[in-house]
């Protein structure tokens, strides 16, 4: 058959098919059919039923049409399904371009006997049989450190945000970032924290202050060969100032390389010995057997991080054991990935970790910790365009978006940033591990139908 | 666990005619489409037809239904689909039929405020890796408390738009009146609660529209209302709101509701809950207080959370495009396929403004990759020409080491792109990770200068300006 003959024809289906959809269209209309002198004006029309295939499942009218008036599709038929309910029948196939399913009201369909059935719902009784390391951050003068409370992070048996199997053991704590030098930060950031930008130590007390901070992760970014190369003996200066400049546990971060940080770590370390500083972080690329013997013997806690991957996750945790760390000494980071850069594979990955662990596999069961503050990467966050609106509400909830997927993934520890973002996060944080009070939602439960109702 | 079905099983059930009317080659083929959810029951003509299939129809039906039942609003080729879920965690199976997400319009509003929302329906969208994202529904409310206002409000809006509507009264002859105008739009009604869950079951069927379910932050109550509609109309085109708290401890209480409601359906087979979930954000509106801003901050943040916590629907009432980014690139990452890593097309793209004097980097066509580094590039404000070759979704790193990312592929590209006419300094950047191929490419492309950047693509422009500019421009 020429291309243009079957072109040809098919137009030509088409327009039969449509000349009965057309009058099945008119059909639908009706509240009532009944046939009565009726001119088909078809050479040959076949209704089969097809009986329900299921009690309650639908019956099929299969119609065979052979039109006249038309052009004759090819074979000389025309074949429909519909599918019948009781509420009225509903063209199945074939489909035509633009074709509306056909509902006819019924005649009159309303059932005799309408009795409200009162069952019982009852909540998912899950089991799982691991349970996170529970981690302390800090050590206050009793155990050997300055600090003024301990963060407690993990020790969890369920997925976060599982009401029905119990409230979290210990809320996800929220960390603030805090940088060591001027680093290139979205406006949003600047002018939310204006002048202490320029100095860590204000710019930690204005975290503590303002935004409620439950740590600071303190950033080393001097220390960066590429940046000012600060000596590992200066960057320790820096941290023993921090520990008389606030009170709260604090992370330590290096600049990211493994070399240099190794070293960086084990100055701070000894300076802060006993006080149970987070070291971040340990990766592959780092002498992991130094990492793990400056943690041990200064008594820190490790944070390893990988790259969103539940097999590198288990052998860094692996490995870090086997040197002699015991799992309430490590964080995991699975690296958090901006919202819309990758969310997915962070999300997860996290999930999959946190789920292996509960559901048994030892080498996981650490908490995890998210750097919120990586969603800044996406320009979706610090870009001024106006078309997307304002820069200072659409950054904070580019980071706060990109922590909330974490911490329904299982995230136990925050890094952020802005304050916005970081205190509706630790909001939420805190009635994790509490009952909702029924007064609190009784309004909101008994008024609910007003969002249809109101004006707002 | 989630049941898998699998081929064969499915297969035993089919006609095993091969006569390829489903469109399939063979039986075989169209079982293993069913099951990957790329092809409907509907297409193989004989199953239906023939009443000697009747009880295998019956049994397929069974087997394929998905615990979490797909229930479709509005008509084609309008119609959204929502529900038709089959695993509770992503990395199980991709989820289907991404949540759809509802604007509010109300019959008190203003023309000017209702065109207004109503356009941002049609028109606003948010770009994001070469698709276009926006707004899936609209949720009338009746506000006025009359029929007939808000019938006429009800067909205005049909009008002005061809997106599914959601109508939302609690008044069963409202609801009549709406239903006589627009019923055959399938809108889906919202809400048959406990006290008018009978006339709106009678009207839903009635008209064959969808039904919303309610019953706020009351599991029981709710599966209650479910099963004496499914029961005494026999009438299962549902959707469940288990109500949506915005108050801190509430919104938690929410997020483990959908969490539990999911679970059962799913993971415990309870059919009488596996039906697609609304969440309503909107109610932020009503028990919140705040500016303008922080209330749309806290509907999006509700938003987000719910679309990870299995929320098939939402009806939001924020009109700021930085809200519904926001939920729309959280939906639309977590509703990839979790086994296909995501690839962009192989060629050449344009970062900012490039010309020849701009530099040429070259990158894998993993779609995380090359959102990063043209991010990278656009954040410091250079101008670059990005080839992408194909390493079929992977990284870099993974690529060069799989010989995905060769010095073959690069040069064929420059070659086939007529790279030599894009720039005039013929030099190229490629990634640290594949510095070992730098070699090859260059006596590959004679005439061309292979530079290593680094590994990260954060450094790139760093690399650029002080080294790139430097060598190649001979200006840092
Ligand atoms: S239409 Fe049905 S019988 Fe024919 S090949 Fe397809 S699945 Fe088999």
């Amino acid at each position: 058959m020429s291309q243009e003959r079957r072109v040809r024809e098919e137009r030509r289906e088409a327009e039969a098919r449509k000349v009965v959809a057309d009058l099945l269209k008119l059909l639908s209309t009706a509240d009532r059919l009944e046939f009565e002198d009726v001119v088909i004006d078809a050479r040959e029309l076949t209704i089969e039923f097809i009986p329900p295939s299921a009690p309650t499942g639908p019956t099929y009218l299969k119609l065979t049409v052979e039109p006249v008036g038309v052009p004759q599709p090819p074979g000389g038929k025309l074949e429909f399904i519909l599918e019948v309910t009781p509420t009225g029948f509903r063209l199945l196939t074939p489909p035509v371009p633009g074709a509306v399913p056909i509902t006819v009201p019924p005649i009159a369909a309303v059932p005799k006997l309408v009795e409200f059935i009162k069952v019982e719902y009852k909540y998912p009784s899950l089991e799982f049989k691991g349970s996170i390391a529970e981690v302390k951050i800090g050590a206050t003068k009793a155990e050997g450190g300055t600090r003024s409370t301990v963060i407690k992070i993990g020790g969890d048996n369920k997925p976060p945000i599982f009401r029905f199997l119990g409230y979290v053991v210990n809320r996800p704590k929220v960390a603030l970032d805090v940088f060591d030098t001027t680093i290139p930060l979205p406006r949003a950031v600047r002018d939310a924290y204006g002048d202490v930008l320029s100095n860590p130590y204000e710019w930690a007390k204005k975290c503590i202050n303002v935004v409620k901070a439950d740590l600071i992760s303190f950033h080393l970014v001097s220390t960066d060969p590429g940046i000012k190369d600060v000596s590992p003996q200066e960057a320790a200066k820096e941290v023993e100032q921090m520990l008389q400049t606030i009170d709260i546990p604090f992370i330590v971060g290096g600049c990211g390389n493994p070399v240099k940080d190794l070293e960086t770590f084990a100055k701070v370390a000894e300076v802060a010995a006993n006080e149970r500083l987070v070291l971040a972080s340990v990766t592959f690329g780092m002498n992991i057997p130094k990492y793990v013997e400056v943690v041990k013997k200064f008594n820190h806690v490790a944070l390893a991080l990988i790259f969103m991957d539940v097999t590198q996750a288990k052998a860094i945790c692996r490995r870090l054991m086997d040197l002699g760390l015991s799992k309430d000494r490590i964080i995991l980071d699975p690296t958090t990935a901006a919202l819309g850069y990758g969310t997915e594979y962070s999300f997860s990955a996290a999930e999959r970790i946190r789920l292996a662990a509960l559901r048994g596999d030892e080498d996981l069961q650490v908490p995890m910790s998210c750097a919120a503050t990586n969603a800044w990467a996406a320009r979706e966050a610090w870009m001024k365009l106006d078309a997307w609106g304002p820069r200072e509400w659409r950054g904070p909830l580019w980071e706060a978006v990109t922590a909330m997927t974490m911490l329904l993934a299982g995230a136990d520890l925050f890094m952020m940033m802005h304050p916005l973002a970081a205190s509706i996060v630790k909001s939420v944080t805190e009635f994790m591990e509490k009952q909702t009070v029924r007064d609190v939602i009784e309004k909101e439960v008994s008024e609910y139908y007003s969002w249809v109702t109101k004006r707002y | 666990m989630p049941r898998r079905i699998k081929p064969l099983d499915v297969y035993r059930l089919l006609p095993k005619l091969n006569c390829g009317k489903c469109g399939e080659p063979t039986c075989m083929v169209f079982a293993t489409k069913l099951i990957e959810r790329q092809t409907t029951l509907d297409k193989c003509r004989p199953l239906f037809e023939d009443p000697r299939f009747r009880e295998n129809l019956r049994k397929l039906m069974e087997l394929l239904r998905p615990p979490v039942k797909e229930v479709t609003i509005g008509v084609e080729p309008n119609a959204v689909k929502v529900g038709g879920k089959d695993v509770v965690y992503r990395h199980e199976w991709t989820w289907r039929n991404p949540t759809a997400i509802a604007l509010d319009v109300h019959d008190g509003m203003g023309d000017e405020e209702v065109e207004r929302r109503i356009k941002f329906v049609n028109e606003w969208f948010y770009e994001r890796i070469e698709k276009r994202l926006g707004i899936d529904l609209l949720a009338v409310r009746c506000v006025s408390g009359s029929a007939e206002r808000f019938v006429k409000f009800v067909e205005k809006v049909c009008k002005l738009t061809s997106k599914p509507l959601i109508v939302c009264t609690l008044d069963p002859a409202t609801l009549e009146e709406v239903l006589k105008r627009i019923g055959s739009r399938r809108p889906l009604i919202y809400a048959a609660t406990e006290r008018n869950w009978r006339e709106f079951a009678d009207l839903a069927v009635k008209w064959s529209c969808p039904l919303v379910v309610s019953a706020p932050n009351d599991l029981s109550k709710l599966k209650s209302l479910v099963v004496s509609i499914v029961k005494n109309f026999g009438y299962e085109e549902l959707v469940l709101d288990p109500g949506t708290l915005v108050s801190n401890g509430g919104f938690l209480d929410t997020i483990s509701n959908f969490t539990a409601l999911r679970y059962s359906a799913i993971e415990f087979g309870e059919r009488e809950v596996g039906f697609p979930l609304m969440a309503i954000p909107a109610t932020v509106w009503i028990f919140e207080s705040g500016g303008t801003e922080e209330l749309e901050f806290r509907e999006a943040i509700i938003a987000c959370s719910l679309v990870a916590r299995y929320a098939d629907i939402l009806v939001m009432h924020s009109l700021s495009p930085w809200v519904y980014m926001a939920v729309l690139c959280l939906r639309d990452c977590l509703y990839t396929d979790p086994r296909v890593p995501p690839s962009v097309k192989p060629g050449l793209y344009e970062v900012g403004k490039p010309t020849p004097e701009s530099p040429l980097v070259v990158t894998c066509n993993y779609a995380l990759t090359v959102s990063l580094v043209r991010g990278d590039l656009e954040k410091s404000g250079i101008d670059a020409w990005l080839l992408v070759i194909d390493t079929e979704g992977t990284s870099v790193a993974s690529a060069v080491a799989g010989k995905r990312f060769t010095a073959d592929k690069i040069a064929e590209a420059v070659k086939e792109l007529k790279l030599e006419e894009k720039v005039k300094h013929r030099s190229l950047v490629i990634p640290g990770y594949a510095a070992k191929i730098a070699g090859e490419l260059e006596d590959l492309l004679p005439g061309w200068r292979v530079f290593v950047g680094p590994r990260e693509s954060s450094d790139l422009p760093k690399f650029i300006r002080e080294i790139w500019s430097k060598e190649v421009l001979g200006k840092a």
